[in-house]
């Protein structure tokens, strides 16, 4: 990977594994090679050479070339796992951006309301985590310089997360067949110094995700039922993210995003308890980058961040 | 010898003699020429490919036709090429030699199942001319129900009916190692040809009935738009790629484990010395099968599938690569005190070590979850299949023809042509797919039409390498016909090689022994001094 | 005596390779309803409610009055095979005839079920009036509910021909207690296809009612 640049804290540790798989390769292969040749050379008919003997059928031989490699691919798949769990474990101070793609356009929604369309600003030092999902098929977030890679699918989310340690611009790639244009389904990924992140976010504010998702609130209705003043007996929302639901069927479910979609496009699949399933289905009425924002602002609601500002 | 003497070849002439034909040498033939067509027909389709990569703009076809070019190459390559090279054309002409039999099992279904084999292909090639299909040979649902505009069903029909060829092909070749062995022809007796064709015939009966009905699925959820793979009903795509990888990957060691057997035979001849370690290879064959089922969530790591799945395809994944390692170590061993010459066969079987040793080591990349995450999906693992599939199948396939050519037509070879193509064909082969490591370890995801600049050079590489490929592959055809005809006569065994097969005529009789043989030794009966 | 087919040396051995190869084509056919039998477990795990209202549309009547045919039939498949072991070839013709008039009557009262489906629409596809947001994944149960019993259908008019030929077989004498592979494969095949029924009778109708 010499030619691609280690642009996130994970791209050291990847590279490091890599070389150490590319020596050991190269030392078997190596082993192998010169020990065939020796022997095709020696051994080539013709050459007066001792032939006599059986060969060995030492079991003794078979077992070390068995059992020494079994030992280094342990070894190995030790080193690679420790490594991917880390991968696949976002640290909970990470910031969220929620990315949708589909054919064949990315989507990206920053907690702080700004939205880009196949780039994506992010700052150094700071971990950083996508939440993804997908319109129509399946498509794959891959930034090589990051060394990361997330298969998106419709109908559920998938994250990966990253710390970017240098400034500069990567490719962003859909390594997911995905269509016709699937090889234009691609972007940048603009790394920012901390200071100059702020500024790009300051200049392309609009209004936190969050409070596009109070505005959808509202514009789809949702307030209607779910608002303390309501005469319908809906679910109140306050806090409601993180917390965990007993459901009518008597299971129990945390309310993480997964849980918030769901209850928004398939609302009588995990109903709450003590609550009739009288809520319709919002799917195909509501997009995801829109269900995205609604999740961003449910995060929120009933907390003391939801009003820092009077309302608008 | 003169022309009169009756052999298989000689038994009718007519097309009619050759269509109605039960005899399994005939019915090998018959493979064969089906199987040359489609190799190239892929082979276009590949060609196509690396010329439009040799410019990263795409400014040769559409990205439409060349996404449809692709899944061309690989739906042909994978089912009407590399799955059943060896096993029908090779296994069917020497599984019932070499274990000293008149026939497979099942004579009938072994014709039928090269029908079933026609039908499926005319299914594919009709699929092409009214326009093909986009969606990559892996049929990837929501895109292959809900959003290609391409011949879907056409496609997954062809592939459904030569699945079936497959396996009954598979189940044909148990029964026959199972019953029909001669006398003395003990299970450790068998030679790994034998052992390698009753691995194979394993997975083909028990991973393809997966396919098939996966396949079916897909093609009902495409045509009634209701189905358990769509999302939007609360179906999960992600069960049809755990159904897909539970056939897709063993199905790659159908296309590998006949390459084994055909290189312990080859390396063995060309030594004059037993294998090493028989027995370790016997069981690294059935090891490689068995352990192949359960290994098929690593082309999984980032689709979505949950951490301890992953976890536990990956060690798997390792694991199945000790039986692959334990092969190329006594292959060397084998050389050993040897008394070795170096025919085609012998250049055709070291290439294969080589090749595959290198896709194997590569394949250790993907099965760690860490690296996978970035190497997947990306050239990389288009590197890493060819070196096995092509470096690996192909090359073991062209040297297994070469070696048995003799048995099979009765004449010898040019030997310096032969010898020729075979490093030519190494050459090409490293030329086109090494670079493509490279690419791949640089970023450059697969299934693109055009790429960035930085990718270019080594794409150029790649694609000279294929003309030279290209070329080592047209090479054979024009020596071998050539040697039909023109060919020196073959004795029974031209190569002073051991095993049943060498024990009757250079072409064999119908019957394939004038009485049936006795076996009293393993197999390898080279004498050591 | 009759004489072995081409390949082989004796009766005895082509009679182990008939029976061997049998066995081998059972063992794919339990891997194709096995991708069927797995998808159900799958979807139903993901939606236990949608199975349960499915479930409901099927008729748990003649879905017994199915299994007790095809258990019947069974009975009867085997009885024929000994009653060609002990030498009695027109009884075992009778009985295989009785058997496959059984598979018959398993095919129309199963088709009768499929009527009664479509009229009440509930046949995603084609004719579907469920309605409600647990529609789409009844649907899901439906296609699964189809295909299994679809192609479990098509393995027994496979059957039923099979069955008219060995009685044909029998009544003209061609078994011999110590020789009769074909009957064996053939009866072997049957309880296959009764085997996979036992399956998908309580997966299929028993959903919710236990």
């Amino acid at each position: 990977m010499s030619g691609l640049p280690e642009a996130s804290s994970f791209a050291g540790r990847v590279d490091g594994l890599f070389f150490a798989m590319l020596v050991l390769s190269a030392v078997v292969m190596l082993a192998v090679f010169v020990t065939m040749t020796v022997f095709a050379v020696r051994f080539r008919r013709g050459r007066n050479v001792d032939r006599s003997g059986e060969s060995h059928r030492d079991l003794g031989i078979e077992l070390t070339w068995t059992l020494i490699p079994f030992a280094l691919f342990v070894g190995i798949f030790a080193w690679s796992i420790h490594l991917w769990i880390d991968m696949r474990t976002p640290p909970a101070d990470a910031e969220t951006i929620y990315v949708v793609g589909k054919q064949w356009m990315w989507e990206f929604q920053h907690p702080g309301g700004q939205r880009e369309i196949n780039t994506l600003h992010v700052a150094t030092g700071h971990p950083v985590r996508l939440v993804m999902t997908s319109q129509d098929v399946i498509h794959d977030l891959s930034v090589p310089a990051f060394r990361v890679k997330q298969d998106i699918l419709p109908g559920r989310y998938t994250d990966l997360w990253f710390t970017a340690t240098r400034p500069g611009t990567y490719d962003l790639f859909c390594a997911e067949y995905c269509g016709t244009d699937h090889s234009r389904m691609g972007g940048s990924v603009v790394v920012e110094t901390p200071a100059a992140h702020a500024r790009w976010l300051a200049a392309h504010a609009s209004g936190s995700l969050a409070e596009r998702g109070r505005t959808l609130f509202t514009r789809y209705g949702c307030a209607g039922c779910h608002d303390a003043g309501s005469s319908v007996h809906a679910p109140r929302l306050e806090g409601l993210y993180g917390s965990t639901v007993p459901l009518a069927d008597g299971r129990q479910v945390t309310a993480d995003e997964r849980y918030l979609h769901d209850s928004i496009v398939l609302p009588a699949e995990e109903v709450a308890a003590g609550y009739a399933p009288i809520m319709p289905s919002y799917k195909d009425r509501i997009d995801e980058a829109d269900i995205l924002a609604l999740i961003a602002y449910l995060k929120i609601r009933g907390t003391e961040r939801e009003s820092p500002h009077a309302p608008r | 010898m003169h022309r009169a003497e009756s052999s298989y070849l000689t038994e009718g002439s007519t097309l009619a003699s050759w269509l109605t034909t039960h005899d399994h040498k005939r019915i090998a033939i018959l493979y064969a020429v089906a199987i040359t067509f489609f190799f190239f027909l892929g082979g276009i389709a590949a060609a196509l490919i690396r010329l439009e990569l040799a410019t990263p703009h795409g400014d040769l076809m559409s990205a439409d036709t060349y996404n449809k070019t692709f899944t061309f190459h690989g739906v042909v390559m994978v089912w009407f090429f590399l799955i059943p090279s060896i096993p029908n054309t090779l296994g069917n002409f020497l599984l019932p030699l070499m274990i000293g039999a008149r026939d497979v099992a099942f004579p009938r279904l072994n014709l039928f199942s090269w029908y079933l084999y026609l039908l499926g292909g005319l299914f594919t090639v009709t699929c092409l001319l009214l326009g093909g299909v986009d969606t990559g040979w892996t049929f990837y649902t929501p895109f292959s129900t809900l959003f290609s505009n391409t011949h879907v069903v056409l496609a997954v029909v062809g592939v459904f009916i030569v699945g079936f060829s497959s396996i009954l092909t598979g189940l044909n070749f148990i029964v026959t190692i199972h019953t029909l062995r001669t006398e003395g022809m003990t299970w450790l007796r068998l030679p790994l040809f034998v052992w390698s064709m009753y691995g194979v015939s394993l997975v083909m009966m028990l991973a393809t009935p997966v396919l098939a009905m996966t396949l079916s699925l897909l093609a009902i959820e495409r045509l009634t738009g209701v189905g358990i793979f769509d999302p939007s009903l609360g179906g999960d795509p992600l069960l049809f790629q755990h159904f897909f990888w539970f056939y897709s990957h063993p199905a790659v060691y159908i296309m590998v484990l006949p390459s084994m057997g055909v290189v312990s035979e080859l390396i063995t001849a060309s030594v004059r010395r037993k294998i090493f370690g028989y027995r370790f290879m016997v069981y690294s064959i059935i090891g490689i099968a068995v352990v192949g089922f359960l290994v098929w969530g690593h082309h999984m790591f980032v689709a979505g599938q949950s951490m301890y799945a992953s976890i536990v395809f990956s060690i798997l994944s390792f694991i199945i690569a000790v039986p692959s390692a334990i092969k190329v170590f006594n292959w060397t061993a084998t050389l050993y005190k040897g008394d070795i010459t170096f025919g085609a066969p012998m250049i055709y079987a070291l290439g294969f070590v080589g090749l595959f040793m290198l896709g194997g080591l590569t394949g250790l990349f993907l099965a760690a979850t860490a690296l996978d995450v970035n190497l997947t999906d990306t050239y990389f693992v288009v590197a890493h299949f060819h070196y096995i599939m092509v470096g690996g199948a192909v090359m073991a396939y062209l040297g297994g023809i070469h070696f048995w050519w003799p048995k099979i037509t009765g004449r010898l070879y040019s030997e310096g042509w032969a010898r020729f193509a075979a490093i030519l064909m190494f050459l090409g082969f490293n030329l086109t797919f090494f670079p493509q490591f490279l690419a791949g370890a640089e970023g450059m995801p697969r299934r693109y039409y055009r790429y960035p600049d930085e990718y270019a050079l080594l794409n150029v590489l790649s694609s000279a390498g294929a003309v030279l490929l290209a070329a080592s592959y047209l090479l054979p055809v024009g020596y071998l016909l050539w040697s039909m005809r023109f060919g020196e006569r073959a004795g029974p065994d031209p190569w002073g090689a051991k095993g049943l097969e060498w024990e009757t005529a250079s072409p064999p009789p119908s019957h394939n022994f004038e009485r049936p043989p006795v076996v009293t030794d393993g197999p390898y009966a080279y004498v050591h001094p | 005596m009759p004489e072995p087919a081409s390949p082989f040396d004796d009766l005895a051995q082509q009679h182990e390779a008939a029976q061997l190869g049998m066995w081998a084509f059972l063992a794919t056919e339990i891997l194709f309803f096995g991708v069927l039998f797995t998808g159900y477990t799958v979807m139903r795990l993901l939606w236990p409610d949608a199975f349960v209202a499915g479930s409901r549309h099927t008729d748990l009547p003649l879905g017994a009055i199915e299994t007790g045919v095809l258990l019947t039939s069974s009975f009867t498949a085997a009885w024929a095979l000994q009653a060609v072991k002990r030498s009695r070839p027109r009884e075992a013709g009778w009985l295989l005839l009785f058997t496959a008039t059984m598979g018959v009557a398993f095919l129309g009262i199963h088709g009768a079920e499929y009527r009664h489906d479509y009229l009440s629409g509930v046949i995603p596809g084609i004719r579907y009036d469920e309605v409600g947001d647990n529609a789409p994944r009844e649907a899901l149960f439906f296609v699964l509910y189809y295909v299994t019993t679809g192609f479990h259908a098509l393995h027994v008019l496979i059957g039923v021909v099979l069955l008219c030929i060995l009685a044909r077989l029998a009544f003209r004498g061609d078994f011999l207690p110590e020789n009769h592979a074909p009957l064996e494969v053939g009866t072997l095949y049957w309880h296959l296809v009764d085997i996979v029924w036992i399956f998908v009778f309580p997966l299929y109708y028993q959903v919710g009612r236990a």
